[in-house]
């Protein structure tokens, strides 16, 4: 029999799994929080921090992907500071890397583009770096844009959990953290990409694109992830 | 406690722009420069990109003017993947990138250039804009915005945004044309084609008080450039190029874009970020040549509509080849007839409407150069990539930099005949001023602010003195 929690949510009482993530029940519980490495079928990675909530007793925000609901747990979602931490990781997301929308494949169809919209990041208020990144286009259908890529690792993970190739990885610490397929060779030549696409889908930005998109055309279909996992571990073949 | 507000500086206005007036020992102007002090650098930040991603890249070179990059662009493109596009997609793209035309060129006429002719060039600076305009002739200035108003929804409807329209895409369109967007625009055309010839009437009238501007306004021989179609009829989207002499004799016909290198040279000067082109042949600066609406009506054999082969004719009666680039604003008002009538006759054509309008391709090709007629002129996209289509060199002539040394010898022409006393009068910045707005140079590429530019023109004795300064901000 499962064990049935009890935890207070912005002030209602509501009851949960015991094996439940906190955002599970917050999405359950239709509160819009935002997130971006997050992706539901995909193993959790607590690292884009967008969806950081604050526990009762806990000494800082925690993140609700990676939090598990406790019984008695007390949490607030949209307090002032956490609405301020939200703003201040989108900004720094936005100041780290070359996010130009005007001229974006998937301008109008991007996650950390709604994520701004939505939490009001109208100006960004630290130095743009401006780093000097490539893109790699060797391979036939895909392209890999570094500057617009964020490391939320949705790539990597749907890549290892999902399609079992395990091409994607991720190279070098801190501010050179990059994507890598296969150990750091072009993406064309790799022989572990099966070019099932499964990781130009996922990716929240315009970093992987469908090669000869142009501005604001490329759309991207998430709910494949879903229909695979259920198959494969219900056997429903529904979509 | 009263409060002030101060906004300092003014700033969204585009392109940036000064004089230097050289005088000799009796205070004569000896010589004059039109200094383009920005630097964009479009074509070194492509470098390393994507070659789809260039048409909306480069259509960010200008906000008034957009489209005629993207279709340059877009034509480099289609080279790039070596493909044919669908008919349909390259009408869609002639139909825009007239709406383009229309738009560009009444606003350069009414919102820049008319209060000058209504008001007259010595007028109150504070009266001579179009709030101006609004009070003294309202349905003059009101002509103007319904005129431009219909070229930017044209855009808007064909290509998905007013501004910036994403819908020009690398091997043609990325929407057909809808039954109901082509009945909306043939609806209002008839209106804005009486907007059309009503103003080229007014302007008529209105050019004979300008004798002494025509003759001074940059007139002067120079060769014109300019696409043309296979019978030398006026072109703007594809063609081949067309080069002719002062006098109109024809030095070189239908001359391939893609080797446009083997005629045009690009000159640089220490004073000016705005390159120097010049026809090879010729060498530099002998081989100045004029691009824009004037040469475009000076070197094709006609338009090919009515109307605008009517007021064509009128026009070229004046005399062979029109010289002086004051005639630049009533080449515009032909071209804004002509704009119309092409539209319409595009429209009707059910070719247009065919739901095929996009042709698919990787890189076939390592280079691809584009050209189409822009408002302003003849506009030249040259790109190089890599085997996996990543941007490795562009090379960018744009309209306004055809014009450049016109454009100088224009200013030089007005100072000596203007410029009389080491003292500089309103009256003579604001035909300095109007000089160059005749050419509507788009600087960065545009220097549109309402009724001024921001302009500074400095007046230095023979020894290289600052005797005096105006500034315009």
């Amino acid at each position: 029999m499962e064990t049935v929690v009890t935890l207070t949510l912005n002030g209602e009482m509501v009851s949960a799994r015991a094996d439940q993530t906190l955002l599970d029940v917050i999405r359950e519980q239709k509160i819009d929080l935002p997130t971006l490495c997050h992706m539901q079928g995909l193993s959790e990675r607590g690292g884009c921090r967008l969806c950081v909530v604050e526990v009762q007793g806990a000494p800082r925000p925690m993140a609700a992907c990676v939090t598990p609901v406790t019984e008695g747990m007390v949490v607030r979602t949209h307090t002032p500071e956490l609405e301020h931490q939200r703003r201040l990781v989108v900004e720094l997301l936005l100041a780290e890397r070359n996010h130009v929308c005007a001229v974006c494949v998937v301008n109008g169809h991007c996650d950390l583009q709604w994520a701004a919209a939505k939490l009001g990041v109208a100006s960004v208020r630290y130095e743009y770096l401006h780093p000097d990144l490539t893109m790699d286009a060797s391979h036939a259908r895909f392209v890999l844009d570094h500057n617009r890529c964020i490391l939320c690792t949705r790539c990597v993970r749907v890549c290892d959990e999902v399609e079992g190739a395990h091409t994607w990885d991720i190279a070098g610490r801190g501010i050179k953290t990059r994507v890598i397929t296969d150990l750091s060779r072009p993406w064309g030549d790799s022989p572990s990409c099966t070019s099932c696409g499964k990781c130009v889908q996922v990716c929240p930005t315009g970093a992987l694109f469908e090669k000869g998109a142009t501005v604001a055309e490329m759309t991207k279909e998430r709910d494949f992830v879903g229909w695979i996992i259920r198959g494969r571990t219900k056997r429903e073949w529904t979509w | 406690m009263a409060q002030t507000i101060v906004i300092d500086p003014v700033t969204r206005i585009e392109g940036h722009s000064r004089i230097t007036i050289f005088l000799d020992e009796h205070g004569e102007v000896r010589d004059a420069q039109f200094h383009v002090t920005q630097l964009r650098g479009f074509e070194k930040m492509c470098e390393g990109r994507p070659f789809s991603e260039m048409p909306a890249l480069m259509a960010r070179i200008c906000g008034i003017c957009p489209v005629s990059h993207l279709v340059a662009s877009a034509k480099a493109c289609d080279a790039l993947m070596a493909v044919q596009i669908p008919t349909a997609g390259a009408n869609l793209r002639r139909i825009v990138n007239l709406g383009q035309l229309v738009q560009s060129h009444a606003l350069a006429f009414f919102h820049l250039a008319a209060p000058d002719f209504l008001m007259g060039m010595d007028a109150d600076p504070a009266q001579r804009n179009i709030v101006g305009m609004l009070a003294a002739r309202p349905e003059l200035a009101r002509d103007g915005v319904r005129l431009r108003q219909f070229g930017q929804q044209i855009i808007e409807w064909i290509g998905g945004k007013r501004i910036h329209p994403p819908n020009i895409v690398p091997g043609g369109m990325s929407q057909p044309l809808t039954a109901e967007t082509r009945d909306r625009i043939l609806d209002e055309l008839p209106a804005a084609l009486t907007i059309a010839e009503r103003t080229l009437a007014w302007f008529r009238e209105q050019t004979a008080r300008f004798a002494e501007e025509v003759r001074h306004f940059g007139s002067f021989p120079t060769m014109f450039l300019g696409l043309v179609g296979p019978d030398g009829e006026i072109e703007h989207y594809d063609g081949r190029l067309r080069i002719i002499s002062s006098e109109g004799a024809v030095i070189g016909d239908q001359l391939h874009p893609r080797d446009y290198q083997d005629y045009i040279g690009e000159a640089v000067e220490p004073y000016s970020y705005l390159k120097f082109p010049y026809y090879k042949p010729l060498g530099y600066p002998v081989g100045a040549y004029r691009v824009g609406p004037l040469a475009r009506l000076n070197l094709a054999a006609r338009c090919g509509t009515p109307k605008a082969d009517r007021a064509r004719a009128i026009f070229r009666q004046k005399e062979g080849v029109l010289r002086s680039s004051f005639y630049y604003h009533e080449a515009r008002l032909i071209e804004i007839l002509y704009g119309l009538e092409k539209i319409q006759q595009l429209l009707e054509d059910p070719a247009t409407s065919d739901e095929h309008v996009r042709a698919f391709a990787g890189p076939n090709s390592q280079e691809g150069v584009g050209v189409s007629e822009a408002p302003r002129g003849t506009l030249i996209h040259h790109y190089k990539i890599d085997d996996d289509g990543l941007m490795v060199w562009a090379n960018l002539i744009i309209a306004t930099g055809h014009n450049n040394l016109a454009m100088n010898q224009s200013v030089q022409q007005v100072a000596k005949h203007f410029v009389k006393s080491q003292a500089l009068t309103e009256g003579m910045l604001n035909r300095v001023e109007a000089v160059i707005r005749a050419y509507d140079p788009c600087l960065s590429c545009s220097t549109h602010a309402v009724g001024q530019m921001r302009l500074a023109i400095d007046l230095r004795g023979p020894d290289g003195e600052l005797l005096d300064s105006v500034k315009r901000e």
